[in-house]
Protein backbone atom coordinates (compact mmCIF):
# COMPACT_ATOMS: atom_id res chain seq x y z
CA UNK A 1 0.00 0.00 0.00
CA UNK A 2 2.92 2.74 0.90
CA UNK A 3 3.95 1.63 -2.85
CA UNK A 4 0.95 3.09 -4.18
CA UNK A 5 1.22 5.98 -2.07
CA UNK A 6 4.95 6.81 -3.08
CA UNK A 7 3.70 6.32 -6.59
CA UNK A 8 0.57 8.23 -6.69
CA UNK A 9 0.30 10.27 -3.71
CA UNK A 10 4.11 11.63 -3.30
CA UNK A 11 3.74 14.99 -1.96
CA UNK A 12 7.43 15.67 -2.83
CA UNK A 13 7.09 15.45 -6.40
CA UNK A 14 4.14 17.07 -6.81
CA UNK A 15 5.91 19.80 -4.62
CA UNK A 16 8.48 19.50 -7.36
CA UNK A 17 6.17 19.49 -10.41
CA UNK A 18 3.21 22.11 -9.12
CA UNK A 19 5.25 24.94 -10.94
CA UNK A 20 5.34 23.55 -14.71
CA UNK A 21 1.70 21.86 -14.03
CA UNK A 22 0.44 25.74 -13.32
CA UNK A 23 2.59 26.51 -16.29
CA UNK A 24 0.42 24.32 -18.43
CA UNK A 25 -2.84 25.33 -16.21
CA UNK A 26 -2.27 28.91 -17.69
CA UNK A 27 -1.97 27.25 -21.49
CA UNK A 28 -5.37 25.60 -20.51
CA UNK A 29 -6.96 28.59 -19.14
CA UNK A 30 -5.86 30.75 -22.42
CA UNK A 31 -7.20 28.18 -24.75
CA UNK A 32 -10.72 28.34 -23.15
CA UNK A 33 -10.67 31.74 -23.37
CA UNK A 34 -9.78 31.55 -26.76
CA UNK A 35 -11.88 28.65 -27.97
CA UNK A 36 -15.15 29.09 -25.99
CA UNK A 37 -16.20 32.89 -27.56
CA UNK A 38 -14.41 31.45 -30.72
CA UNK A 39 -16.88 28.52 -30.84
CA UNK A 40 -19.74 30.57 -29.48
CA UNK A 41 -19.86 33.23 -31.77
CA UNK A 42 -19.86 30.49 -34.62
CA UNK A 43 -22.37 28.74 -33.36
CA UNK A 44 -24.62 31.82 -32.84
CA UNK A 45 -23.69 32.79 -36.89
CA UNK A 46 -24.97 29.32 -37.99
CA UNK A 47 -28.28 29.55 -35.73
CA UNK A 48 -28.92 32.92 -37.04
CA UNK A 49 -28.70 31.60 -40.30
CA UNK A 50 -30.39 28.50 -39.95
CA UNK A 51 -33.13 31.40 -38.85
CA UNK A 52 -33.41 33.26 -41.71
CA UNK A 53 -34.88 29.72 -43.42
CA UNK A 54 -32.99 29.72 -47.17
CA UNK A 55 -33.62 25.74 -48.69
CA UNK A 56 -30.51 25.67 -50.01
CA UNK A 57 -28.51 27.02 -46.95
CA UNK A 58 -30.51 25.57 -44.78
CA UNK A 59 -29.20 22.12 -46.35
CA UNK A 60 -25.59 22.97 -45.96
CA UNK A 61 -25.79 24.17 -42.22
CA UNK A 62 -27.38 20.59 -41.56
CA UNK A 63 -24.63 18.83 -43.42
CA UNK A 64 -22.23 20.87 -41.81
CA UNK A 65 -23.29 20.66 -38.06
CA UNK A 66 -24.44 16.89 -38.41
CA UNK A 67 -20.79 16.07 -40.11
CA UNK A 68 -18.78 17.88 -37.19
CA UNK A 69 -20.66 16.49 -34.85
CA UNK A 70 -20.41 12.98 -36.10
CA UNK A 71 -16.33 13.24 -36.06
CA UNK A 72 -14.97 13.01 -32.55
CA UNK A 73 -13.18 16.00 -31.62
CA UNK A 74 -9.77 14.23 -31.51
CA UNK A 75 -10.14 12.94 -35.07
CA UNK A 76 -10.46 16.47 -36.10
CA UNK A 77 -7.76 17.85 -34.58
CA UNK A 78 -4.92 15.24 -35.28
CA UNK A 79 -5.92 15.82 -38.92
CA UNK A 80 -6.22 19.48 -39.02
CA UNK A 81 -2.83 19.67 -37.15
CA UNK A 82 -1.54 16.48 -39.95
CA UNK A 83 -3.45 17.42 -42.60
CA UNK A 84 -2.02 20.56 -43.90
CA UNK A 85 2.17 19.94 -43.95
CA UNK A 86 1.53 17.80 -46.59
CA UNK A 87 0.08 20.55 -48.69
CA UNK A 88 2.86 22.29 -47.58
CA UNK A 89 1.69 24.45 -45.07
CA UNK A 90 3.31 24.10 -41.78
CA UNK A 91 0.51 24.81 -39.24
CA UNK A 92 1.19 25.49 -35.83
CA UNK A 93 -0.24 23.63 -32.47
CA UNK A 94 -1.99 26.63 -31.61
CA UNK A 95 -3.37 27.43 -34.78
CA UNK A 96 -4.71 23.50 -35.51
CA UNK A 97 -6.16 23.52 -31.76
CA UNK A 98 -8.43 26.89 -32.65
CA UNK A 99 -9.87 25.17 -36.18
CA UNK A 100 -10.59 21.60 -34.90
CA UNK A 101 -12.29 23.39 -31.80
CA UNK A 102 -14.26 25.91 -34.30
CA UNK A 103 -15.26 23.49 -36.37
CA UNK A 104 -16.37 21.39 -33.18
CA UNK A 105 -17.71 23.57 -31.28
CA UNK A 106 -19.59 25.46 -33.51
CA UNK A 107 -21.56 22.72 -34.28
CA UNK A 108 -23.25 21.94 -30.68
CA UNK A 109 -23.40 25.87 -29.89
CA UNK A 110 -25.06 26.24 -33.86
CA UNK A 111 -27.65 23.71 -32.54
CA UNK A 112 -28.20 24.89 -28.73
CA UNK A 113 -28.68 28.64 -30.33
CA UNK A 114 -30.78 26.96 -32.80
CA UNK A 115 -33.05 25.12 -30.21
CA UNK A 116 -33.23 28.25 -28.59
CA UNK A 117 -34.46 30.78 -31.50
CA UNK A 118 -36.91 27.71 -32.21
CA UNK A 119 -37.97 28.42 -28.49
CA UNK A 120 -39.18 31.65 -29.09
CA UNK A 121 -42.75 31.96 -30.20
CA UNK A 122 -44.45 33.20 -32.83
CA UNK A 123 -45.92 36.22 -31.04
CA UNK A 124 -42.96 37.89 -30.72
CA UNK A 125 -41.53 37.96 -34.15
CA UNK A 126 -44.63 39.59 -35.17
CA UNK A 127 -44.88 41.93 -32.82
CA UNK A 128 -41.88 43.07 -32.69
CA UNK A 129 -42.10 43.16 -36.43
CA UNK A 130 -45.40 45.05 -36.53
CA UNK A 131 -43.85 47.86 -34.43
CA UNK A 132 -41.32 48.64 -37.09
CA UNK A 133 -38.18 46.84 -36.39
CA UNK A 134 -36.64 45.31 -39.35
CA UNK A 135 -35.17 41.15 -39.23
CA UNK A 136 -32.00 41.71 -37.82
CA UNK A 137 -33.28 44.05 -35.00
CA UNK A 138 -36.10 41.60 -34.28
CA UNK A 139 -33.78 38.84 -34.32
CA UNK A 140 -30.87 41.00 -32.13
CA UNK A 141 -33.22 42.60 -29.59
CA UNK A 142 -36.51 40.46 -29.11
CA UNK A 143 -35.29 37.01 -30.20
CA UNK A 144 -31.62 35.87 -29.02
CA UNK A 145 -31.65 37.85 -25.56
CA UNK A 146 -35.03 35.38 -24.81
CA UNK A 147 -33.16 32.37 -26.44
CA UNK A 148 -30.16 32.40 -24.92
CA UNK A 149 -31.91 32.54 -21.63
CA UNK A 150 -34.35 29.59 -22.23
CA UNK A 151 -30.91 27.52 -23.02
CA UNK A 152 -29.04 28.86 -20.86
CA UNK A 153 -28.17 25.23 -18.94
CA UNK A 154 -27.32 24.02 -22.27
CA UNK A 155 -25.06 26.49 -23.11
CA UNK A 156 -23.37 26.66 -19.54
CA UNK A 157 -23.38 22.46 -20.17
CA UNK A 158 -21.61 22.63 -23.72
CA UNK A 159 -18.84 25.45 -22.37
CA UNK A 160 -17.98 23.15 -19.44
CA UNK A 161 -17.60 20.34 -22.18
CA UNK A 162 -15.27 22.35 -24.36
CA UNK A 163 -13.04 23.45 -20.95
CA UNK A 164 -12.55 19.85 -20.60
CA UNK A 165 -12.04 18.77 -24.06
CA UNK A 166 -9.00 21.22 -24.26
CA UNK A 167 -7.26 18.37 -22.60
CA UNK A 168 -6.47 16.38 -25.95
CA UNK A 169 -4.76 19.30 -27.25
CA UNK A 170 -1.85 17.44 -24.89
CA UNK A 171 -1.70 15.02 -28.14
CA UNK A 172 -0.58 17.15 -30.41
CA UNK A 173 2.56 18.37 -27.60
CA UNK A 174 0.55 21.59 -27.25
CA UNK A 175 2.39 22.31 -23.45
CA UNK A 176 -1.37 22.90 -21.56
CA UNK A 177 -2.38 20.93 -18.29
CA UNK A 178 -2.57 17.54 -19.34
CA UNK A 179 0.45 17.46 -21.47
CA UNK A 180 2.91 18.90 -18.55
CA UNK A 181 1.16 16.50 -15.99
CA UNK A 182 2.04 13.65 -18.22
CA UNK A 183 5.14 15.21 -19.24
CA UNK A 184 6.02 15.59 -15.51
CA UNK A 185 5.30 11.97 -15.04
CA UNK A 186 7.77 10.08 -17.52
CA UNK A 187 10.54 12.78 -16.33
CA UNK A 188 10.15 11.61 -12.38
CA UNK A 189 8.44 8.03 -13.58
CA UNK A 190 6.09 8.75 -10.88
CA UNK A 191 1.96 9.24 -11.54
CA UNK A 192 1.55 12.11 -8.68
CA UNK A 193 1.34 14.86 -11.39
CA UNK A 194 -1.27 13.18 -12.95
CA UNK A 195 -3.32 12.87 -9.67
CA UNK A 196 -2.32 16.73 -9.23
CA UNK A 197 -3.41 17.24 -12.37
CA UNK A 198 -7.32 15.65 -12.07
CA UNK A 199 -7.25 17.81 -8.52
CA UNK A 200 -6.84 21.07 -10.45
CA UNK A 201 -9.11 20.24 -12.84
CA UNK A 202 -11.75 19.00 -10.94
CA UNK A 203 -11.24 22.10 -8.07
CA UNK A 204 -11.46 24.36 -11.16
CA UNK A 205 -14.46 23.28 -12.82
CA UNK A 206 -16.28 21.49 -9.90
CA UNK A 207 -18.26 24.93 -9.10
CA UNK A 208 -19.49 24.94 -12.90
CA UNK A 209 -20.62 21.25 -12.70
CA UNK A 210 -22.81 22.41 -9.25
CA UNK A 211 -24.40 25.36 -10.54
CA UNK A 212 -25.34 23.05 -13.54
CA UNK A 213 -26.93 20.67 -11.13
CA UNK A 214 -28.82 23.99 -10.03
CA UNK A 215 -29.70 25.50 -13.51
CA UNK A 216 -30.67 21.88 -14.84
CA UNK A 217 -33.05 21.13 -12.13
CA UNK A 218 -34.84 24.27 -11.92
CA UNK A 219 -35.38 24.12 -15.88
CA UNK A 220 -36.88 20.69 -15.09
CA UNK A 221 -39.03 22.14 -11.78
CA UNK A 222 -40.39 25.07 -14.52
CA UNK A 223 -41.88 22.69 -16.45
CA UNK B 1 -5.83 19.08 -58.59
CA UNK B 2 -3.88 15.49 -59.84
CA UNK B 3 -1.10 16.11 -56.95
CA UNK B 4 -3.65 16.86 -54.00
CA UNK B 5 -5.95 13.41 -55.18
CA UNK B 6 -2.47 11.92 -55.13
CA UNK B 7 -1.77 13.17 -51.30
CA UNK B 8 -4.89 13.14 -49.75
CA UNK B 9 -7.36 10.32 -51.72
CA UNK B 10 -4.49 8.02 -52.59
CA UNK B 11 -6.55 5.06 -53.70
CA UNK B 12 -3.06 2.66 -54.12
CA UNK B 13 -2.52 3.72 -50.07
CA UNK B 14 -6.08 3.58 -49.07
CA UNK B 15 -6.38 0.16 -50.55
CA UNK B 16 -3.61 -0.91 -48.72
CA UNK B 17 -4.63 0.53 -45.38
CA UNK B 18 -8.42 -0.47 -45.34
CA UNK B 19 -8.28 -3.92 -43.61
CA UNK B 20 -6.89 -1.99 -40.68
CA UNK B 21 -9.32 0.92 -41.14
CA UNK B 22 -12.11 -2.08 -40.94
CA UNK B 23 -10.34 -3.82 -38.15
CA UNK B 24 -10.55 -0.91 -36.36
CA UNK B 25 -13.93 -0.05 -37.57
CA UNK B 26 -14.75 -3.29 -35.36
CA UNK B 27 -12.56 -2.62 -32.27
CA UNK B 28 -14.57 1.17 -31.82
CA UNK B 29 -17.56 -0.85 -32.30
CA UNK B 30 -17.64 -2.76 -29.81
CA UNK B 31 -15.67 -0.86 -27.57
CA UNK B 32 -18.81 1.78 -27.85
CA UNK B 33 -21.36 -0.77 -27.41
CA UNK B 34 -19.41 -2.07 -24.16
CA UNK B 35 -19.29 1.83 -22.86
CA UNK B 36 -22.81 2.36 -23.68
CA UNK B 37 -24.31 -0.81 -21.98
CA UNK B 38 -22.43 -0.29 -18.99
CA UNK B 39 -22.64 3.36 -18.59
CA UNK B 40 -26.73 3.35 -18.61
CA UNK B 41 -26.86 0.83 -16.76
CA UNK B 42 -24.75 1.78 -14.07
CA UNK B 43 -26.26 4.84 -14.19
CA UNK B 44 -29.59 4.01 -13.75
CA UNK B 45 -29.08 1.87 -11.00
CA UNK B 46 -27.01 5.09 -9.47
CA UNK B 47 -30.04 7.05 -9.73
CA UNK B 48 -32.68 4.29 -8.47
CA UNK B 49 -30.53 4.00 -5.62
CA UNK B 50 -30.26 7.61 -5.43
CA UNK B 51 -34.24 7.75 -4.94
CA UNK B 52 -34.59 5.12 -2.68
CA UNK B 53 -32.00 6.50 -0.20
CA UNK B 54 -33.77 10.12 -0.22
CA UNK B 55 -36.72 7.87 1.64
CA UNK B 56 -37.73 8.66 4.94
CA UNK B 57 -35.90 6.22 7.71
CA UNK B 58 -35.18 5.81 10.99
CA UNK B 59 -32.63 7.95 12.15
CA UNK B 60 -29.65 5.62 12.43
CA UNK B 61 -30.26 4.19 8.96
CA UNK B 62 -30.91 7.70 7.70
CA UNK B 63 -27.25 9.00 8.30
CA UNK B 64 -25.82 5.83 6.59
CA UNK B 65 -28.50 6.32 3.88
CA UNK B 66 -27.32 10.51 3.67
CA UNK B 67 -23.40 9.48 3.69
CA UNK B 68 -24.00 7.07 0.71
CA UNK B 69 -26.57 9.76 -1.29
CA UNK B 70 -23.64 12.05 -1.06
CA UNK B 71 -21.20 9.61 -2.20
CA UNK B 72 -23.15 9.39 -5.04
CA UNK B 73 -23.56 13.28 -5.65
CA UNK B 74 -19.66 13.09 -5.15
CA UNK B 75 -18.81 10.33 -7.65
CA UNK B 76 -21.23 12.06 -10.51
CA UNK B 77 -19.68 15.54 -9.71
CA UNK B 78 -16.05 13.88 -10.07
CA UNK B 79 -16.70 12.20 -13.41
CA UNK B 80 -18.44 15.40 -14.66
CA UNK B 81 -15.59 17.70 -13.67
CA UNK B 82 -12.56 15.86 -15.06
CA UNK B 83 -11.53 15.24 -18.58
CA UNK B 84 -12.15 12.26 -19.78
CA UNK B 85 -8.63 11.97 -21.58
CA UNK B 86 -7.68 12.06 -17.56
CA UNK B 87 -9.04 9.85 -16.47
CA UNK B 88 -8.36 6.98 -19.06
CA UNK B 89 -4.69 8.15 -18.57
CA UNK B 90 -5.42 7.99 -14.76
CA UNK B 91 -6.61 4.16 -15.53
CA UNK B 92 -4.19 3.47 -17.28
CA UNK B 93 -1.64 3.49 -14.93
CA UNK B 94 -3.23 3.75 -11.54
CA UNK B 95 -5.29 0.31 -11.69
CA UNK B 96 -2.14 -1.79 -12.44
CA UNK B 97 -0.07 -0.23 -10.15
CA UNK B 98 -3.19 -1.68 -7.69
CA UNK B 99 -2.82 -5.00 -9.11
CA UNK B 100 -5.70 -4.91 -11.53
CA UNK B 101 -4.37 -6.26 -14.77
CA UNK B 102 -5.88 -3.72 -17.11
CA UNK B 103 -4.96 -2.81 -20.83
CA UNK B 104 -5.52 0.40 -22.25
CA UNK B 105 -9.21 -1.33 -23.92
CA UNK B 106 -9.91 -1.68 -20.29
CA UNK B 107 -8.81 1.59 -19.33
CA UNK B 108 -10.96 3.44 -21.94
CA UNK B 109 -13.85 1.85 -21.60
CA UNK B 110 -13.55 1.71 -17.70
CA UNK B 111 -13.10 5.79 -17.97
CA UNK B 112 -15.87 6.23 -20.33
CA UNK B 113 -18.53 3.88 -18.66
CA UNK B 114 -18.01 5.80 -15.67
CA UNK B 115 -18.32 9.13 -17.17
CA UNK B 116 -21.54 8.31 -19.13
CA UNK B 117 -22.86 6.41 -16.20
CA UNK B 118 -22.68 10.16 -14.06
CA UNK B 119 -24.06 11.73 -16.73
CA UNK B 120 -26.56 9.36 -16.89
CA UNK B 121 -27.46 9.02 -13.21
CA UNK B 122 -28.15 13.03 -13.35
CA UNK B 123 -30.49 12.47 -16.43
CA UNK B 124 -31.90 10.36 -14.79
CA UNK B 125 -32.69 11.52 -11.54
CA UNK B 126 -33.87 14.58 -13.30
CA UNK B 127 -36.40 12.53 -15.64
CA UNK B 128 -37.47 10.92 -12.13
CA UNK B 129 -37.87 14.78 -9.64
CA UNK B 130 -40.27 15.57 -12.85
CA UNK B 131 -42.57 13.16 -12.76
CA UNK B 132 -45.52 14.67 -10.21
CA UNK B 133 -45.29 13.79 -6.91
CA UNK B 134 -49.19 12.71 -7.14
CA UNK B 135 -47.90 9.77 -9.06
CA UNK B 136 -45.91 8.28 -5.93
CA UNK B 137 -49.04 9.08 -3.97
CA UNK B 138 -51.78 7.73 -6.45
CA UNK B 139 -49.58 4.89 -6.80
CA UNK B 140 -48.63 4.05 -3.64
CA UNK B 141 -51.99 4.70 -2.40
CA UNK B 142 -53.60 1.67 -4.92
CA UNK B 143 -51.18 -0.46 -2.10
CA UNK B 144 -48.22 -0.49 -4.40
CA UNK B 145 -44.90 -0.73 -2.84
CA UNK B 146 -41.81 2.05 -3.19
CA UNK B 147 -40.31 -0.14 -5.52
CA UNK B 148 -43.16 -1.09 -7.38
CA UNK B 149 -44.18 2.33 -7.81
CA UNK B 150 -40.73 3.08 -8.90
CA UNK B 151 -40.53 0.18 -11.94
CA UNK B 152 -43.94 0.50 -12.90
CA UNK B 153 -45.60 3.83 -12.76
CA UNK B 154 -42.49 6.17 -12.29
CA UNK B 155 -39.61 4.91 -14.40
CA UNK B 156 -41.61 4.44 -17.29
CA UNK B 157 -42.81 7.96 -17.18
CA UNK B 158 -39.05 9.34 -16.30
CA UNK B 159 -37.31 7.56 -18.69
CA UNK B 160 -39.21 8.85 -21.81
CA UNK B 161 -38.40 12.29 -20.63
CA UNK B 162 -34.15 10.94 -20.60
CA UNK B 163 -34.69 9.75 -23.93
CA UNK B 164 -33.45 12.83 -25.97
CA UNK B 165 -30.86 14.44 -23.59
CA UNK B 166 -30.01 11.19 -22.89
CA UNK B 167 -29.15 10.34 -26.65
CA UNK B 168 -27.29 13.44 -27.19
CA UNK B 169 -24.54 12.78 -24.34
CA UNK B 170 -24.33 8.95 -24.95
CA UNK B 171 -23.24 9.89 -28.28
CA UNK B 172 -20.73 12.75 -27.52
CA UNK B 173 -19.34 10.02 -24.90
CA UNK B 174 -19.06 7.56 -27.21
CA UNK B 175 -17.15 9.10 -29.50
CA UNK B 176 -14.66 9.49 -26.95
CA UNK B 177 -13.34 5.99 -27.75
CA UNK B 178 -11.11 8.05 -30.16
CA UNK B 179 -9.55 8.81 -27.27
CA UNK B 180 -8.50 5.39 -26.65
CA UNK B 181 -5.52 5.91 -29.32
CA UNK B 182 -3.55 7.31 -26.69
CA UNK B 183 -3.15 4.34 -24.93
CA UNK B 184 -2.53 2.18 -28.06
CA UNK B 185 -6.23 1.06 -28.40
CA UNK B 186 -6.51 -0.10 -31.79
CA UNK B 187 -9.54 1.66 -32.99
CA UNK B 188 -9.99 3.70 -36.15
CA UNK B 189 -7.89 6.71 -34.74
CA UNK B 190 -5.13 4.20 -33.85
CA UNK B 191 -4.55 2.68 -37.00
CA UNK B 192 -5.26 6.03 -39.25
CA UNK B 193 -2.49 7.63 -37.39
CA UNK B 194 -0.22 4.66 -37.70
CA UNK B 195 -0.81 4.20 -41.39
CA UNK B 196 -0.09 8.16 -41.46
CA UNK B 197 3.30 7.48 -39.87
CA UNK B 198 4.30 4.15 -42.10
CA UNK B 199 3.00 5.31 -45.68
CA UNK B 200 4.10 9.33 -45.09
CA UNK B 201 0.93 10.02 -46.89
CA UNK B 202 -2.08 11.18 -45.04
CA UNK B 203 -4.82 9.21 -47.22
CA UNK B 204 -5.39 6.69 -44.01
CA UNK B 205 -6.35 9.46 -41.83
CA UNK B 206 -8.64 10.62 -44.66
CA UNK B 207 -10.03 6.97 -44.66
CA UNK B 208 -9.89 7.03 -40.71
CA UNK B 209 -12.50 10.42 -41.16
CA UNK B 210 -14.78 8.68 -43.58
CA UNK B 211 -14.92 5.05 -41.39
CA UNK B 212 -15.64 7.86 -38.29
CA UNK B 213 -18.77 9.39 -40.74
CA UNK B 214 -19.83 5.71 -41.46
CA UNK B 215 -20.16 5.25 -38.05
CA UNK B 216 -21.34 7.77 -36.76
CA UNK B 217 -23.38 10.06 -39.09
CA UNK B 218 -26.13 7.93 -38.99
CA UNK B 219 -26.39 7.83 -35.12
CA UNK B 220 -26.20 11.62 -35.35
CA UNK B 221 -29.25 11.72 -37.82
CA UNK B 222 -31.13 9.32 -35.47
CA UNK B 223 -30.57 11.74 -32.75
CA UNK B 224 -31.62 14.41 -34.02
CA UNK B 225 -34.98 12.37 -34.84
CA UNK B 226 -35.18 10.86 -31.42
CA UNK B 227 -34.93 14.71 -30.36
CA UNK B 228 -38.15 15.88 -32.54
CA UNK B 229 -40.11 12.85 -31.93
CA UNK B 230 -39.44 12.30 -27.75
CA UNK B 231 -39.90 16.08 -27.36
CA UNK B 232 -41.73 17.71 -24.30
CA UNK B 233 -44.76 19.40 -25.75
CA UNK B 234 -45.34 22.91 -24.28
Amino acid sequence: MSDVTALFFNAEIMAKTAGFLLDGLWMTVLLCLVVIPVGALGGLVVAVLAALKRRWLNIALVIYVDVFRALPPLVLLVFVYNVPPFAGYKISELEAVVIAFLLNTSSYYGEIFRAGIESVGRGQWEAARSTGLGWWQTMGWVVLPQAVRNVLPDLVSNTLEVAKLTSIASVIALHELMFAARSAQQATFNYSPLILATVIYFVLLWPVVRLLSRLEHRKIAAR
Amino acid sequence: MDRFLFTFFNGEVMWEYLPKILSGMWVTTYLAAFVIATGLALGLLLAVLRSTLSQKMPAPLSWLAEALRLLIIFFVDVMRSVPPLVLIVLFFYGLPALGLDIAGLGATWLALSLVLAAFAEEIYWAGLIAVAKGQWEAARSTGLGFLQTLIYVVLPQAIRLTVPPLTNRTIAITKGTALGQVVAVQEILYQAYSGLSFSSNPSPLTLGALAYLVLFLPVVVAGRWIETRFAWRR
